[in-house]
């Protein structure tokens, strides 16, 4: 049987690494093959190869990608160019990297179009907009003359995937294409590539790392790790029975709906490539490796229908089915430990010569929240909808517009913020930038220290040691720089140093969303203890719904600068009552897809908190929108239990 | 002898240059992140011929830094006099070079003058190419001359191997016994370029650089190696007093510019708001004003209040030391808009990042912020705008001396040289030799420091890291 593409034994270097190490899959026409692993495991380093746009040093050493049987690694440069956008075409990460941002939107379209199918003038305009609209871009006609920075993230990635079609691949490359949208945009953008690999009969090799747009995209699934292809097989086998310890690993590291108990991690990290690798590349980090993983590498093994590297395929242990921890509720107090009314934000907008304000970007635009002492409140919303900004505003950081911040019952003003900064501290979301290269770990877990004046200069000293140990850091990693370590390890000394004056209070920004799975579980094993431990009470903020089922005792949903739904984790997770939040819970992709829930899909984008909608800020996108909800925007519905709602469609329920 | 030694403003200034440069490479040795790049650059062969070079012009040009008056022969004993003429370390090892002057030009490796004069020969005046007082003043006739220039040219090509190879030998035995190898391996490792840094591009350069040093100095015993110039003196002499000038407008300048580039341009890009704006209309306003007329306005200024004040300086030398200073710090006034601009941009950049946040949510002062974030992280960009300017600056000067604007006329410069050699351009048969060794001597140099600064970006620029 020919298939579409079949690449053999491909081995990729760049320099002396060998980042892809003899890789073997095959993709029949109208399949979807997901290639899944972590980062640095070479997935976007294969689909480069197979396009033959290896970054400077990398080269092709040896095996074969064939096209339709024709193989294109040995093709002339000339005639690569042809194969490109024509046989294989290619969506990339980031939607706004990707397009030219001074070339209108019609023209990027346009020159695919002239290139593979020599279009010229009016058919090509109208072979343009027969694309935009293949993609789902509402008002094609008009889009074709906006530029990029016109369009929304979500819009962006359907013009290059509009892009991507110009040429009628055969076969789409689509390399983490919605990593970088929210998940309303993502559910969106997954079903245009859906729905066009089913009308066009095109091959889609999906890379990801998500587990989820796997289990919901995929007809079949290869698993990668440290430049190997580790197991291959169908998505339904794949996720019934994982044949792999990594990829055993990987779904136990998800965090569970609802359970408080402790994640999988997985020990160690992906291994340097440059070095030297023996046995199989897993072992040290596998928990069943036995003498001859060590050794010898593994060979393909099949079973029933899928294929693992993996010496003891078959002969593992069944997955045990975790028991759903208990939610570890401490006793509700009374007092408030962090008590928010009526928070706004608004930056000014200045114009013209004397910088008259003409207007306000209501980012936070009257938000209150309440914390406990010891509990997790998480405050979900896409991005743009302000979550960040009220975090940075409790902090100070950005100077709030109107609204009090009681801590522990003492309202926080420009005199006692030293107070407030010894209480409550932030943990960022990028470990990359939100560590100064060139500090020593130590000064850096000091600085808030010495900054704040807390305890003898000499204690200090010992305080860091201390609080290396834990976030589970070796001792002398103090003495070291931040590029000597990885991402996750990065988190936790981001971590530390916040823990470092001893706050009651977290903000936590999105701090597993740069992190890959496993390191996001111990980030959150990390988190969960420390909570435990010292009785710390976090902020959550984050877009990641299977997080905050996981670690939130309470959520807070916010639109466009203001809640709209607030109460109980399981209330609003469970049985979500705004009509927004039902559209963010059911566009989560879920591994256990069986469910069968239907997803609601919202059209368009979150408008621009400059310019918000009359009435109810979410009416333009809301399926249940009447007439009032254009005109006022809704009060809070009471619905017992600490759970409210924005919405008027809900108070007519009540 | 006895000597007063005499310290220039630029003297001193130079050497608390060098002190400061060698307390940084000091500090930078200590910490790993810092010295890692500068490794970098010691790895790659090109930045390190290049540096060979601008070594051997900054020594001379420190040599030539080291000013002294000699003593009056007939001065009193309790009352001692010194010279009005200032000398330096430089001028004392060159020797007779300085004082061996002709009447007017004469061509490289001459031993008649270029013109025709009338000399009195036996009594009757004759029309002739005088012989030289000093250049091929051994020689007997001028059949001689090519044979001396050859022998010359042997012995000093052989002493400079036989220099370079002893030289060689010494590192080769050095560096053997440091690395625990016999000689032979070490010599193979050499050979094969496996030594972890440049090995035999230095040696190579090194060897040339003696080789040429050998053959300037054998022939200048004897000849005016690049000629003399409209006064007689040595082209040669003065190409090389010449270096401490470009040396002093290039690094001084820099010492100018650095405080004014790095405050303002960090305050600019950190506190945003008024403070932007202020420095920003300053740096826009100084931009539009055309650099050469405030320059010049500058220098005519500070001419005029040398002439009026002379009772402030004891000497020549002073006086156009003086004026030197001066051309370096409005050089420096008019030229700290480009790196502010840089670090404005860099520093708004950074001041977004989480770091400063986190440090903003403990409470840290600006200042330390300032010093401890942005800073160290915007000082690579400081590096690579000196290298890179370095090369500008003595470019600027020529052109500036050129225009006659530049330093004073009495002070050796290249732009001085290129300005003499202006007119005599148009003569018939040309002189070119003033502005051949300029050219030479200024295009080594800048040729050096641009390969070097090209080293020191790629090793420091974080796009490039990886990508060879």
């Amino acid at each position: 049987m020919s298939h579409l593409l079949q690449v053999d034994q491909l081995i990729v270097e760049i320099g002396a690494v060998r980042i892809v190490d003899g890789v073997s899959f095959h993709i029949a026409a109208g399949e979807t093959y997901a290639l899944l692993g972590e980062s640095g495991c070479g997935k976007s380093m294969t689909a480069l190869s197979l396009m033959r746009l290896l970054p400077d040093g990398g080269r092709i050493s040896a095996g074969s990608v064939r096209l339709d049987g024709e193989n294109i690694l040995t093709l002339p440069e000339s005639a690569m160019r042809r194969v490109r956008g024509g046989g294989l075409a290619m969506v990339f990460q980031e939607p706004m990297l990707a397009l030219n941002p001074v070339i209108k939107v019609g023209d990027q379209i346009a020159e695919a179009l002239g290139l593979h199918q020599g279009l010229r003038g009016q058919p090509m305009t109208d072979a343009a907009r027969a694309l935009l609209d293949a993609v789902g871009v509402p008002d094609a006609a008009r889009r074709l003359d906006s530029y990029p920075f016109e369009l929304s993230g979500g819009l962006r990635q359907r013009v290059m995937i509009a892009m991507a079609l110009a040429g009628q691949p055969k076969l789409l490359i689509a390399d983490e294409p919605t990593t970088a949208l929210d998940v309303t945009i993502q559910a969106q953008v997954l079903d245009v590539l859906r729905h066009l690999r089913a009308e066009r009969r095109m091959g889609m090799l999906l890379i990801t790392h998500d587990l989820g747009v796997v289990a919901e995209n995929a007809d079949r699934v290869g698993v990668m790790y440290a430049g190997e292809l580790v197991e291959e097989g169908a998505r339904a086998d794949f996720f019934a029975t994982p044949q792999h310890p990594y990829s055993r690993m990987l779904f136990d590291a998800l965090p569970r709906p609802g359970d408080g108990g402790r994640l999988t991690t997985i020990p160690g990290q992906v291994p340097r490539l440059d070095e030297a690798l023996h046995g199989c590349r897993f072992a040290p980090r596998c928990p069943f490796a036995i003498a001859r993983c060590r050794l010898e590498s593994p060979q393909w093994q099949a079973i029933n229908g899928q294929r693992v590297r993996c010496h003891l395929a078959g002969s593992l242990p069944p997955r045990t089915a975790h028991a759903a921890g208990v939610h570890a509720i401490p006793a509700q107090t009374e007092q408030a430990l962090l008590q928010v009314d009526g928070l706004k934000v608004h930056f000014p907008i200045r114009r013209g010569l004397i910088q008259r304000t003409i207007g306000h970007v209501r980012a936070v635009d009257d938000v209150s929240l309440s914390i406990q002492p010891g509990r997790t409140l998480a405050l979900v919303g896409e991005s743009g909808c302000g979550k960040t900004t009220v975090g940075k505003a409790l902090l100070r950081l950005i100077e709030p517009t109107a609204g009090t911040v009681a801590l522990a019952g003492e309202t926080l003003g420009a005199h006692n913020v030293p107070t407030l900064r010894r209480q409550m501290q932030m943990v960022f979301q990028d470990p990359f930038s939100s560590l100064n290269p060139r500090m020593r770990v130590a000064d850096i877990l000091l600085e808030g220290m010495d900054a704040l004046q807390i305890g003898a200069a000499s204690a200090r000293r010992d305080a860091v040691v201390q609080l290396l140990q834990q976030v589970g850091l070796p001792d002398d990693a103090g003495g070291r720089y931040p590029h000597a370590f990885s991402g996750g390890q990065r988190q936790r000394i981001a971590i530390a140093r916040a823990l470092a004056v001893a706050p009651r209070l977290l903000i936590c920004d999105e701090p597993t969303s740069a992190l890959d799975v496993s390191v996001q579980a111990q980030i959150l094993n990390l988190l969960k203890d420390l909570q435990n431990r010292l009785g710390l009470a976090y902020l959550f903020i984050t877009h990641n719904l299977a997080v905050v089922d996981y670690l939130a005792h309470a959520v807070a949903v916010m639109y466009l600068g203001r809640i709209v739904e607030h109460g109980a984790a399981t209330d609003v997770l469970r049985a979500p009552r705004h009509p927004y939040t039902q559209a963010l819970v059911s566009a989560v992709p879920r591994i256990d897809a069986q469910s069968g829930q239907s997803i609601i899909r919202l059209s368009g984008d979150q408008p621009s908190p400059l310019n918000p909608p009359a009435g109810c800020h979410f009416h333009p996108r809301c399926p249940h929108a009447s007439e009032v909800c254009r005109q006022t925007y809704p009060d809070q519905t009471d619905l017992g239990g600490g759970h409210w709602v924005r919405c008027h469609w809900v108070a007519g329920q009540v | 002898m006895d000597i007063q030694p005499v310290i220039l403003w630029t003297d001193g200034l130079i050497f608390a240059l060098l002190a400061g440069v060698l307390a940084l490479a000091w500090s930078i040795s200590r910490q790993e992140h810092l010295r890692a790049p500068w490794a970098a650059v010691g790895r790659r062969p090109m930045a390190m011929g290049a540096a060979l070079v601008l070594g051997v012009f900054v020594a001379i040009g420190l040599l030539d830094s080291l000013h002294y008056r000699e003593k009056l022969a007939d001065s009193p004993v309790d009352k001692p006099q010194y010279s009005v003429e200032v000398l330096s370390v430089f001028d004392a090892l060159v020797g007779d070079l300085r004082t061996r002057n002709e009447k007017t030009y004469s061509a490289p490796l001459a031993m008649h003058l270029y013109a025709k004069e009338f000399v009195d020969r036996d009594g009757q005046a004759v029309r002739e190419y005088p012989r030289l007082q000093y250049g091929g003043a051994h020689l007997r006739d001028a059949t001689e001359r090519r044979p001396d220039i050859v022998r010359r040219s042997a012995i000093a090509l052989t002493q400079g191997l036989a220099a370079s190879l002893l030289l060689f030998g010494v590192l080769a035995a050095w560096q053997a016994r440091r690395a625990k190898l016999s000689l032979g391996e070490w010599l193979t490792r050499w050979g094969e370029g496996r030594l972890g840094w440049p090995g035999r591009t230095l040696v190579c350069m090194a060897t040339l650089l003696l080789i040429l040093a050998g053959v300037l100095m054998h022939l200048a015993a004897g000849y005016h190696v690049f000629g003399t110039d409209k006064v007689g003196q040595d082209v040669l002499y003065i190409t090389l007093k010449s270096i401490r000038t470009g040396l002093v407008i290039g690094t001084l300048t820099t010492l100018v510019t650095l405080p004014l580039a790095i405050s303002l341009g960090i305050a600019a890009g950190y506190f945003r708001g008024w403070v932007d704006d202020v420095i920003q209309y300053v740096y826009t306003v100084l931009n539009s004003i055309p650099g050469v007329l405030l320059i010049a306005a500058a220098v005519l200024i500070v001419q005029g209040y040398i002439e009026s004040h002379p009772e402030l300086f004891d000497n020549a030398a002073a006086r156009a030391d003086v004026r030197l200073l001066a051309l370096c710090l409005i050089m420096g006034m008019t030229s700290w808009t480009g790196l502010a601009r840089l670090l404005r941009g860099e520093a708004l950049k950074l001041s977004t990042l989480d770091y400063v946040d986190a440090a903003r949510a403990f409470g840290v002062s600006h200042t330390r912020i300032l010093s401890r974030h942005i800073f160290p992280n915007v000082f690579h960009l400081v590096l690579i705008a000196i290298v890179l300017d370095f090369s500008g600056l003595v470019l600027a000067e020529a052109v500036l001396s050129y225009v006659g604007v530049g330093v004073d006329p009495s002070m050796h410069s290249w732009g001085n040289m290129i300005n003499g050699a202006r007119l005599e351009l148009a003569r018939e048969p040309t002189v070119w030799w003033q502005l051949g060794a300029a050219f030479t001597f200024m295009f080594t140099l800048v040729l050096a420091a641009n390969l070097f600064a090209d080293g020191v970006r790629d090793a420091f620029d974080p796009r490039r890291e990886g990508g060879r």
